[in-house]
């Protein structure tokens, strides 16, 4: 077992070292005993793309599904507004079902609501993107600066977490954002989605905030980490450099949720009608149906297309962010596996426990 | 660029004593986790400091890294105290490197074995041009018999057997010159049937490079094997100091007479059950 | 070895393989005879398929573990063989524990801690001797608890509040419940203190005299299997790849494997203190 002088024999393939898929053992030593045993002879180098790949999640049913529903409204959003008319043009007859010329039907105002949905798409992403990156860029500021450096920094940032999070989330966006419309000196601004998106996202980081508190305080601990301060790297290359990167998937996640929520809760802003309502959005469709009666007059085709596209844009989020829990937590990724394997094991076997492991 | 290095110093432990503050429900209590303790490490020799869990010799370990600050006493290097901060520290860290006991959890998993070489060599040697830092790099991989350097470099800790990442460690330890290692249980979670090769590749490296070695370990067979000096650990004090083989064939403590008995020695063999069976 | 030594286990031809991506022989055709009141130290380091072995003998193997050729027998004190891996259900929970018992490999930390000791030790008597009375299964706890050198009045503790080395006695002392003529010990001082190890080592070979058990002893300390065990096997990559007595190994070891694992381990007490230090010869496996 002389691995000082292994040799690099190309033929052996590259998966069989470099797996790192996590195989279900009886027992963590096993586990540990196969793959040291599969590592023990020799070093091969894995190509720079082969490495990268590796950090993504492994393409399921789920990170396909979810891919191809974001990205639909994602198109939809970009080629929609080119395509449709003039979202604000109230030249057509009002409160018409679906139709050839409009498809998705007209408002009570003459708008086509199609035209409404697909700027709405375009004004309702820009929000989730804009307020999902605010809430991540404060999450880490608050979370994993909190957690790296503990002590007095991190008892200050936590407190500031803690307020925030005990102050109920809707309410206060709606006083902030309230507050804001009102005050001088904004504008147009006052109205706009950019603003909406800035009060979604300073007020949405708290929860992100707290999750990446606790990995980072967990990473602070990792031998990798002295290693590096003795080293002697300082102390924001070690955040960025050593810990950040391991908290790519977390962080990956907590994006979306951002996205998710920022969506939700401009939604429901604009319900109250304190969104953007300078620009449009599927919580100003859902606002403008509310206050235009869709639901008395029975024009579903108002309200029902953008409360779809709300849920289909969350549930394909979600989807995605259960592919990157995969990645972040194999276990979860290898359960169907692993339950096939049982009962191909237990159909062959001998020597096999079919109930389980101690009496 | 090894060699015998000039202004030959100490590193010398003064009175260290470390306290830890645990908090249990509402009160507090203090864990006297090392009490006292003082050594002095010369370069080409090794020291080895052996006890327990909760013997204090990792707390020592990681004052003497500088990841702990005493709550009292001093580290001096070179006759001089040592820097906490800023200049001072770096040039401490220049000298005085740490060789963790995890070989899976001291490589960080993201990151190519390249990287954690030339990142040391990069902090302390900031006028290398790139091609420096990497044949030096190279070097500092088959100085460990990791040859070829070139495609070690490329792969990443998990690709690598438990031996081999320990490897790594000892190169990154020595890629800012250091004079001094501390090596805490450099070994102790690596297969049984490499760990004498580790240990012998880091007496090789400590002739090679005259370095001051501090082997922090609970085996007293290797302590002996690889050191020129055993200081004895118990509670957090040291019970017994001496060269290696006078406190391994003559000890004079009653801990260190304990521990002694308690190694498994296969001279022994049948003694215990013996014991067992007249009545022990 | 003795010569009235009445073979209590015995495993023939044993092969299990891991039914993964490139499928794994974790053992290869291991072959032992476990004697009655004797200790035999399986010998090996990490990923020789020690485990794996213990296991399959016990009826414990995992999907996607497949035990592929082979006959383990368990020679009953009734003078009854059985063949184990023929058990099902039934049988099988009352060979478990009751005949052939195990403590694993980090097992101190495998107790429940939201469970008194007392909960958890009645635990096994509910299982599998559900005639028992309250008092009856209360008695034998205490009894057992002294068995392992542990105070009786520590049955109303909670696991986080004995150090590791008590709560290694009391997975002894749950091994030891049933009475099992065999218990196997995977690496069970491993993480302890040296100091405690050899006190908990003394208590199981105390026990053994006391109670007639057989134990397989696992583990990678070749010093501690010499100085303790009757026999010896050494396992690598899946293979028992010598077997003996403790002194045939420790004196005259055959097998190439058997003198470097051996050699790992430099003498305590031994004259070659200066060959390392100055710069002699160096030996030991490369790594």
């Amino acid at each position: 077992m002389d691995d000082a002088q292994s040799t690099l024999d190309p033929a052996v393939a590259d998966d069989e070292i470099t797996s790192n898929r996590a195989i279900a053992f009886d027992s963590p030593a096993a586990a540990d005993a196969v793959r040291e045993a599969s590592r023990e002879t020799v070093a091969i180098a894995t190509p720079p793309s082969r490495r990268f790949r590796n950090l993504l999640p492994r393409r399921s049913a789920k990170l396909v599904g979810g891919l191809v529903i974001v990205g639909a409204i994602v198109l939809f959003g970009i080629l929609g507004p080119l395509i449709a008319q003039p979202p604000r043009d109230s030249d057509n007859p009002s409160l018409e079902p679906p139709s050839a010329d409009h498809w998705l039907g007209t408002t009570k105002l003459g708008y086509d609501v199609f035209a409404q949905l697909a700027w709405g798409a375009q004004g309702s992403l820009m929000i989730g993107l804009v307020a999902g990156t605010i809430a991540l860029v404060l999450a880490v500021v608050f979370g994993v600066l909190a957690g790296y450096f503990g002590g007095v920094v991190d008892e200050a940032l936590s407190l500031l977490t803690n307020i925030m999070l005990v102050i109920p989330g809707l309410p206060l966006v709606m006083v902030i954002a309230a507050y804001v419309q009102r005050s001088e000196g904004l504008g147009d601004f006052a109205r706009s989605s950019v603003l909406v998106a800035i009060v979604l996202g300073i007020t949405g980081w708290a929860g992100s905030a707290v999750v990446l508190r606790a990995q980072a305080r967990s990473l602070r601990t990792r031998e990798y980490v002295a290693a590096a301060r003795v080293a002697g790297e300082r102390a924001w290359r070690v955040i960025f450099v050593e810990i950040l990167p391991n908290l790519v998937p977390l962080l990956a996640a907590q994006f979306i949720f951002g996205i998710i929520f920022a969506i939700l809760g401009e939604a429901g802003l604009s319900y109250l009608g304190l969104g953007a309502t300078g620009s449009i959005t599927w919580g100003t469709v859902l606002n403008d149906a509310q206050t235009g009666q869709a639901v008395g007059t029975g024009a579903w085709w108002w309200f029902v297309p953008p409360g779809a596209m709300i849920a289909a844009l969350g549930a394909g989020l979600s989807l995605i962010n259960f592919a990157i829990d995969e990645v972040v937590n194999p276990k979860l990724r290898l359960a169907p596996e692993n339950a096939r394997q049982v009962r191909r094991a237990a159909k062959a076997g001998r020597g096999v426990t079919e109930t389980g492991v101690i009496a | 660029m090894s060699g015998i290095r000039e202004g030959h110093g100490t590193l010398e432990a003064q009175h260290l004593v470390k306290d830890f503050r645990l908090r249990d429900g509402v009160r507090f209590s203090t864990l006297h986790a090392v009490k006292d303790v003082s050594f002095s490490l010369a370069p080409g020799r090794t020291v080895a400091l052996v006890g327990e869990s909760g013997s204090g010799k990792s707390t020592i370990a990681r004052m003497m890294a500088k990841l702990e600050t005493p709550s009292s006493g001093r580290v001096l290097i070179d006759g001089m105290p040592s820097g906490d901060r800023g200049r001072a520290l770096e040039r401490y860290r220049r000298d005085v490197q740490m060789v963790f006991q995890d070989p899976f959890g001291s490589l960080n998993p993201f990151h190519t074995i390249r990287h954690h070489i030339e990142r040391p060599l990069r902090i302390h040697h900031p006028g290398w041009s790139s091609s420096d830092v990497r044949s030096r790099a190279n070097e500092l991989l088959e100085r460990v018999r990791l040859a070829p350097a070139g495609r070690f470099a490329e792969r990443r800790p998990h690709e690598l057997s438990g031996g081999q990442r320990q490897r790594v460690a000892i190169a990154r330890a020595l890629a800012p010159g250091a004079r001094f290692i501390v090596a805490d249980e450099p070994v102790s979670m690596l297969d049984v049937s490499i760990r004498l090769g580790v240990l012998n590749l880091l007496a090789d490296l400590q002739r090679e490079e005259h370095l001051g070695v501090l082997y922090i370990t609970h085996d007293l067979a290797t302590a002996r094997h690889f050191s020129d000096e055993i200081l004895v650990m118990f509670r957090g004090e040291i019970v017994e100091r001496g060269p290696s083989d006078r406190v391994i064939l003559d000890p004079q403590h009653e801990y260190t007479k304990t521990l002694l008995d308690a190694a498994a020695d296969p001279d022994k063999l049948g003694m215990l059950r013996d014991d067992v069976r007249i009545g022990g | 070895m003795r010569a009235d030594a009445v073979p209590v286990l015995t495993a023939r031809g044993v092969s299990i393989e891991y039914d993964v991506d490139p499928p794994v022989r974790a053992v290869r055709n291991a072959s032992l005879t476990l004697h009655r009141g004797e200790i035999l130290g399986l010998a090996g380091e990490s990923g020789c398929g020690k485990t794996t072995l213990a296991y399959g003998i016990n009826r414990l193997l995992k999907a996607p573990a497949l035990m592929t050729a082979g006959e383990v027998t368990f020679h009953d004190a009734d003078g009854r063989d059985i063949d184990v891996v023929e058990l099902r259900g039934d049988s099988l929970r009352r060979f478990r524990w009751d005949k052939v018992s195990m403590v694993f490999q980090g097992s101190m930390n495998s107790l429940n801690p939201v469970m008194s000791i007392r909960a958890q030790l009645h635990d096994v008597f509910t299982t599998h001797r559900p005639g028992m009375t309250r008092r009856e299964r209360e008695a034998r706890c205490a009894e057992l608890l002294g068995l392992v050198g542990v105070d009786p009045s520590r049955l109303s503790s909670f696991p986080h509040e004995l150090s590791g080395g008590m709560r290694q006695r009391v997975m002894i002392a749950m091994a030891l419940a049933l009475d099992p003529q065999v218990m196997i010990m995977d690496e069970p001082t491993t993480a302890l203190d040296v100091v405690v190890q050899r006190g908990i080592i003394r208590e199981i070979m105390r026990l053994r005299e006391r109670l007639g058990f057989a134990v397989i002893f696992i583990t990678h300390d070749l010093p501690l299997l010499i100085e303790i065990s009757d026999r010896i096997a050494i396992m690598l990559e899946g293979e028992i790849v010598e077997q003996g007595t403790a002194v045939e190994i420790y004196r005259a070891p055959r097998h190439d494997y058997t003198k470097r694992l051996l050699a790992s381990f430099p003498s305590l007490r031994g004259d070659r203190g200066d060959f390392v230090r100055r710069g002699a010869v160096t030996t030991g496996g490369a790594a």
